[in-house]
């Protein structure tokens, strides 16, 4: 009885201790991730070797690099036929690639101060924990972004600004009622305050005007980034109304939205350019001209919100039914339920998948090269590759223009992470 | 087993359903459904699972839709007028099966929203109301957390809370214990009896025979879309009429 193998009892709790040196730190890492199977260490080896190679290769090119060189020729003499890169004309063309051959040097200012101000803008969105203060500054930020962009009086969009400010008033004030009326109301409204301000314009012409730069002196890296900015800003609204439309319950609303999507997403985004380009211009009366970078941002809105919306549409399915029927039972009404319940969960789900479109978007503003606009690629494969000076500078200037898109999208996608893990609520 | 509650039910009709019929399709889900619950009135509503009985309480406060019959409650007819049907789910607090408290929002958060947005009551009066339920349901410590950090007894509890927030005449349970592990079913069958002895009226779908016997007032055994029998506790456990309640009694309570 007494001498029960089974039976123990411990009299000392153990005290913690520290794992042996191979399961810790960088030596358990490497085992884990490097060496661990034969098949493992023979790829590390390999991969090892190549990046060594690439690098030997390319760092003689890269460090040998002429930054100061007026043309090719210039730059292949100071080589001397050594192995190297021609930076110089990065440093020499550099205003171009950023603002485009036309904009006016003595302006860089302008989209300089824009592109400062469009930070401070985005902060407050970006960041809930910023005071909410700061976001009547992005309200104003369009408009005031248009008078440094594109110069002119400043009564422009400031008569804009107020006619949207009372668009909104008035709708707000009439939304207790009928939804349609209200709207139409808060339209009327703001057309009748743009129309008389179009007096005030015309009238006094030159008052705090900047220089007016037309759209079509637009180029450069800053014509990818405003193309960018502003579709991305205008389809993430447009795509979320797009993606309610698609569940709505009244059949016109639903089938416009689902025509719409289907037929955009349909469509190469190219041929979408190409009709702003040539064929939009037929729809219009002859006297009107709509700016190209007007209808080019149209159809990269609605090519990006189609897109946007179909994103949506998966996190909408993927929220458990019992929330709809929480937000109801609770007598929250449809509005309600979505700005609070419905929209945040399934916005959350689909950050992944809306950053995923919009940096592609942004890529994709290189297309408007296509159609003989002289972006950051246009302005590369037009004036600088065919000038007789820089002839045949491919992998520098092309590097470059990677390097500038990689340095932007890689910051969106880590922003995008840093903000799914700030959402996360589940964990204990 | 414990006490019987001795509770007073008033005159006053809470909820009165009248010929009911509703169907999924071509399947026909309630049948003939007659049912008046007075004011301060416990039901407890049990039978076979595709029986109807969460699809019954579910029409009470519309979120599913009958197709003919009368449902009145609190006097305002349910038809598709959407707002008789906001009037009434703001009267009509409703608990599920899983919960369904809103997994981005703090439990605090969680019972202010509906009070703010629907009863348009001040932001610091409605954190008032939510602590003082919240200390009903004994968590108003968890108040600052997130629902995913919660256990699930306690998860139900606030969504109990969440629901007294709006000050509802009527409560409906839909298998609120159903998810539950057992050790965290009495916890919230606790906050349901103290609930019960406030004087709420309540429907509760649910299969624990014990809270039926000591809280309900009248137990309704529902089969195939309609009721099959419906007595007083003593009466519908101790001594069933219908086979089909035998059959089902003699299953639940078998072991």
């Amino acid at each position: 009885m007494s001498d029960n193998s089974n039976s123990f009892v411990r009299h000392e709790m153990l005290s913690e201790r520290a794992p042996p040196i191979g399961e810790r730190g960088v030596l358990k890492w490497a085992r884990e991730n490097l060496f661990s199977s034969v098949f493992n260490t023979i790829m590390t080896i390999a991969s090892v070797w190549v990046i060594y190679s690439i690098a030997v290769g390319a760092a003689p090119w890269f460090f040998n690099g002429v930054w100061n060189a007026k043309t090719t020729r210039e730059c292949y003499e100071i080589l001397d036929g050594v192995n190297g890169a021609c930076f110089a004309v990065l440093q020499e063309r550099f205003p171009q690639l950023i603002y485009g051959f036309k904009y006016p040097s003595t302006e860089y200012w302008r989209p300089n101060l824009a592109t400062i101000l469009l930070l401070v803008a985005l902060a407050p969105v970006l960041f809930r924990r910023l005071p909410k203060g700061l976001l009547g500054f992005s309200v104003i930020y369009p408009f005031l972004a248009y008078w440094l962009i594109w110069g002119g009086t400043i009564l422009i969009p400031t008569v804009a600004f107020v006619g949207c400010c009372i668009g909104v008033a008035c709708y707000r004030k009439f939304s207790s009622g009928a939804f349609v009326t209200a709207i139409i109301l808060g339209l009327f409204s703001a057309y009748l305050c743009w129309f008389l301000g179009g007096y005030l314009i015309s009238w006094n012409n030159d008052f705090l005007s900047l220089k007016e730069v037309p759209s079509r002196d637009m180029g450069g890296f800053m014509l990818n980034l405003l193309l960018g900015t502003i579709a991305v800003s205008l389809s993430i609204p447009l795509g979320i109304t797009l993606a309610l439309g698609r569940q709505s319950n009244m059949p016109i609303i639903k089938w416009i939205c689902v025509v719409f999507i289907e037929f955009i997403r349909g469509v190469p985004l190219i041929t979408l350019l190409f009709v702003a380009n040539v064929i939009l211009a037929f729809f219009f009366p002859p006297e009107t001209s709509i700016d190209l970078i007007l209808r080019v941002i149209i159809m990269m809105t609605f090519f990006n919100s189609a897109y946007i919306a179909e994103v949506v549409r998966g996190g909408l399915a993927a929220l458990p039914s019992g929330q709809y029927e929480a937000a109801n039972s609770l007598g929250l009404d449809y509005s309600q339920s979505m700005r609070f319940i419905i929209l945040p969960q399934a916005l959350k789900i689909s950050i992944p998948g809306i950053v995923n479109v919009s940096v592609g978007m942004l890529k994709d503003t290189t297309l408007v090269s296509i159609i003989s606009m002289f972006d950051l690629v246009g302005m590369i494969r037009g004036p600088i590759l065919s000038s007789t000076d820089w002839n045949g500078v491919y992998w520098e200037l092309f590097g470059a223009a990677a390097a500038i898109f990689f340095v932007v999208c890689f910051t969106v996608s880590k922003y995008s992470q840093w903000l799914e893990r700030q959402l996360e609520t589940g964990k204990h | 087993m414990t006490d019987k509650l001795k509770l007073e039910v008033s005159d006053e009709i809470a909820i009165q359903i009248q010929s009911m019929n509703k169907w999924f399709g071509s399947f026909h889900v309630l049948r003939d459904i007659d049912l008046t619950v007075n004011r301060g009135e416990r039901i407890v509503v049990c039978g076979p699972s595709g029986s109807g009985k969460s699809t019954l309480i579910r029409c009470v406060n519309a979120l599913e839709e009958h197709q003919t019959g009368q449902i009145i409650v609190d006097g305002t007819e349910l038809t598709s007028d959407i707002k008789n049907i906001d009037r009434i789910r703001s009267e009509v607090g409703m608990c599920f099966q899983h919960f369904n408290l809103f997994p981005h929002l703090s439990i605090l958060e969680n019972c202010t929203l509906a009070p703010i947005w629907v009863r348009k009551i001040p932001k610091k009066e409605a954190e008032e109301t939510a602590m003082h339920f919240l200390e009903k349901v004994k968590i108003p410590e968890q108040a600052d957390k997130y629902p995913g950090q919660l256990s699930g007894g306690q998860q139900q509890r606030v969504a109990i809370a969440r629901s007294l927030c709006m000050r509802p005449r009527i409560m409906l349970f839909d298998e609120p214990t159903s998810a539950l592990d057992p050790e965290m079913i009495k916890e919230v069958l606790d906050t349901m009896i103290e609930l019960a002895e406030d004087g709420m009226t309540m429907i509760c779908v649910t299969h624990e025979m014990g809270f039926a016997r000591q809280v309900a007032n009248r137990v309704i055994f529902m089969d195939e879309g309609q009721i099959v029998e419906q007595n007083e506790p003593e009466q519908f456990f101790n001594n069933p009429q219908s086979d089909r309640t035998k059959l089902f009694l003699s299953q639940i309570l078998g072991h």
